[in-house]
């Protein structure tokens, strides 16, 4: 009884596993078959990689889109951290009521669709003269609530001692901040970094109203396109999702730990 | 002493006053600029107030109708069995003296680092007509002949309900696998002893110990799914006739896709802002009361 109760278990796990997986197995195989093989179902390894690979930077600025998501992704995450860190520390370790009541007021943007701000943002981005341009990408996420009060929640176990050590050895309140919080709370930047990253990385939105010329693209607003052409090219496309896909993967399989860390990390 | 609270007061809002400033620049200013427009009706840079006629389009426009029946459908069936099925298999994982729990546990999170636009197009690719998913379906005789999926209204709604549930089951299911390891495993022990079955004891130590998480995680899908966009965009762009298009992409739409209608759009765009705040503030309710 106990037994036939575990194979079950294991049956719908495996089960599970196999369905969260395929679409994986899908991208890598499709990628070396061609498209009318693909859309016909055939899942097994073919020999058309290096045909979809020229075809795709032959037909997209590909390197152009990947240089853009990649310094989207960098430059974003760092302004990223760097603000809400401040904020998050400020708001947390200077606590006072006016400070409190703002930070509740921030907290009322979480609630904000986006749909709902993209069109006086578009408005106000065209105003500015910033189409086009990827800073226009980075900054209306530069600073999130979000953000924010993932680093107010972990600044709670932040050893207050520390700080009050550096004020004795005559640290100005800024350095405190530069070199006691920031280097002690290296897990909670990387957890916060991971989580960044991937948003900027993945945008699709707003890139999509304000990225609007073929080398400013970035490699979703790529794949998306490719995606929805009238006759589109399936193996191409695989191979697309693939560099779009693998340098997630890539930091998911080295930070594994911080990575699951950074999503439980707004609600400890 | 108050002096000097002031000065560290002040240190405090250098602090803060930076960040502030972006998230009411770049959030808080366009949601008024929104309300402003959705009082304005015009092409170009030249607009006029036309009062609340957008706002009484709204009740005779089909299409905004069909979005919003589409957007809530997604969320009423596919939010619970997402939870339901994360619940589940966080529990299975919980299990003590389960093998292989570190493949299992990766394997059905892994769907979470894939980017929006990438896993709606591989479903895309997965459900055509002569593709792999009617092919296996067949295969196990689960259905006789193939579906045209994303042809069909019905079928088409049933691919994004798949879509979603495969891409942020695995991240709820993280959420409450963490939260159940953080339940004292001598309450299990004790109910045990009195006889209480393992179904029992799901039913009336986890859920209600989960209660919060639960909640958390229920607030932050509704609110996702309310803003669904890249997902249909790419799967169905909306099709067939407009059944699968959701509010955000008629936002959208009508703001880049049709002859630009700004006004009306943000018309539309204060109908979720109001849904995403009651349905807020419902599950607030239903979620306390039962403490």
């Amino acid at each position: 009884m106990r037994k036939l109760r575990m194979s079950i278990v294991h049956l719908f796990l495996i089960l599970a596993s196999f369905i969260s997986l395929f679409p994986f197995a899908w991208m890598l195989i499709g990628m070396t078959n061609t498209s009318s093989d693909i859309v016909k179902g055939k899942f097994s390894f073919g020999s058309q990689f290096s045909e979809n690979l020229s075809k795709l930077f032959d037909t997209t600025s590909l390197g152009a889109a990947f240089v853009n998501s990649t310094v989207i992704a960098i430059v974003g995450t760092l302004a990223t951290l760097i603000l809400s860190s401040l904020a998050g520390y400020g708001f947390e370790v200077y606590r006072s009521k006016g400070k409190d009541r703002l930070f509740g007021l921030l907290m009322l943007s979480m609630m904000m669709p986006f749909a709902a701000i993209m069109i006086p943002l578009f408005r106000m981005f065209s105003g500015f003269g910033l189409m086009n341009s990827l800073a226009a990408v980075i900054l209306p996420s530069i600073t999130t609530a979000f953000m924010i009060f993932f680093f107010m929640q972990n600044t709670k176990s932040f050893p207050r001692e520390l700080l009050q050590a550096g004020r004795v050895d005559g640290l100005s309140e800024f350095s405190l901040f530069t070199r006691i919080y920031v280097p002690t709370m290296q897990p909670t930047y990387a957890a916060a970094g991971i989580i960044t990253f991937m948003s900027y990385w993945n945008n699709f939105l707003w890139p999509l109203i304000i990225l609007q010329t073929p080398d400013k693209k970035t490699l979703p607003l790529i794949v998306s396109s490719l995606a929805s052409s009238y006759n589109p090219d399936y193996g191409v496309i695989m191979v697309a999702i693939v560099i779009t896909t693998l340098p997630t993967l890539v930091v998911f399989f080295l930070l594994q730990k911080r990575f699951v860390q950074g999503m439980l990390g707004s609600v400890k | 002493m108050g002096g000097k609270w002031n000065k560290s007061s002040l240190i405090g809002w250098q602090f803060v006053a930076l960040p502030s400033a972006l998230i009411l620049l770049f959030s808080f200013y366009p949601m008024i600029q929104s309300f402003i427009l959705s009082f304005q009706s015009g092409k170009g840079s030249v607009y006029s107030y036309v009062g609340i006629d957008n706002y009484i389009r709204l009740f005779s426009d089909p299409m905004f109708k069909q979005a919003v029946l589409n957007t809530l459908l997604y969320l009423i069936i596919q939010v619970p069995i997402m939870l339901f099925l994360g619940l589940i298999i966080a529990h299975l994982l919980n299990m003590p003296n389960l093998r292989f729990k570190g493949f299992y546990r990766t394997a059905i999170f892994l769907p979470c680092v894939t980017s929006l636009v990438s896993y709606a197009v591989l479903f895309k690719s997965i459900f055509s007509l002569d593709g792999i998913a009617n092919q296996m379906l067949t295969s196990l005789h689960i259905i006789n002949e193939p579906i045209a999926w994303l042809m069909d209204p019905i079928w088409a709604r049933v691919v994004i309900i798949a879509a979603i549930t495969w891409r942020w089951t695995g991240y709820n299911m993280i959420f409450y696998l963490s939260a159940m390891q953080n339940i004292d495993p001598s309450i299990y022990e004790a109910a045990s002893i009195d006889g209480a079955s393992k179904i029992r004891q799901f039913f009336t130590i986890t859920i209600p110990m989960l209660k919060p998480i639960l909640l958390f995680t229920a607030i932050i899908s509704t609110n996702g799914t309310l803003q669904l966009f890249d997902e249909v965009v790419n799967i169905t762009n909306g099709g067939p006739g407009n059944s699968t298009m959701t509010i955000s992409q008629y936002i959208y739409n009508l703001s880049f896709q049709y002859t630009p209608n700004f006004g009306y759009a943000a018309t539309v765009s204060y109908a979720i802002v109001i849904i995403v705040a009651v349905l807020a503030l419902l599950q607030l309710k239903v979620g306390g009361e039962k403490r």
